[in-house]
């Protein structure tokens, strides 16, 4: 599981774990990140944490945040939902997505479940 | 709600803590630190300073949802 989890968040450009999916959000504060970085049109890959808790349990070891969501961008952890809200108010999160990865940033959201 | 304050306050002294009860049920809380500690870091490790100074009411479930506002004074 934490080898999978560390891949995932290296892989891919933007990782947001969190509670449901992006179709069914099960959590207020998984809808607020999510929504922050679809106003910044961020490629968001979307990882349920729900269907087993050792998903939460070996993230949180993994990114010392004990909280859900967590938004990673090119293997660093953004925040959770607060920060995540902040930097998109203030226009910081599509500077550093820019920065991070390119002009051309904008994608398709997209999930991916952990088997 | 006054213990959550009394260990930020422990965490941080000399700035400003607010906690509110969002709901007023007791457990989602919105908290909110002005604190030179602050200065010169991001804002994942601000909310990191908050995430230790409330570990040991996030470990037991007194608090189910946290919202966390932060800065540095100035």
């Amino acid at each position: 599981m934490k080898d999978q989890l560390q891949e995932i968040i290296e892989r891919e450009d933007v990782v947001l774990f969190m509670k449901g999916t992006p179709q069914f959000v099960m959590c207020g504060n998984s809808q607020r990140a999510l929504d922050a970085l679809r106003r910044a049109g961020a490629p968001v890959t979307a990882v349920d944490i729900l269907p087993d808790p050792a998903i939460r349990q070996e993230l949180s070891a993994l990114s010392g945040w004990p909280t859900i969501p967590q938004v990673f961008v090119r293997g660093e952890l953004i925040g959770g939902a607060d920060i995540v809200e902040e930097l998109e108010q203030s226009g910081e999160l599509e500077r550093t997505l820019t920065d991070k990865l390119g002009e051309g940033y904008h994608a398709e959201e997209r999930v991916v479940a952990l088997a | 709600m006054n213990r959550l304050e009394e260990l930020l306050r422990e965490a941080f002294p000399g700035g400003e803590v607010s906690v509110e009860d969002r709901t007023g049920g007791g457990d989602h809380f919105q908290v909110s630190v002005v604190s030179p500690r602050f200065e010169g870091l991001s804002l994942v490790e601000q909310h990191r300073l908050v995430y230790d100074a409330l570990a040991a009411p996030l470990a037991d479930g007194t608090i189910h949802e946290l919202r966390i506002s932060t800065k540095g004074a100035k």
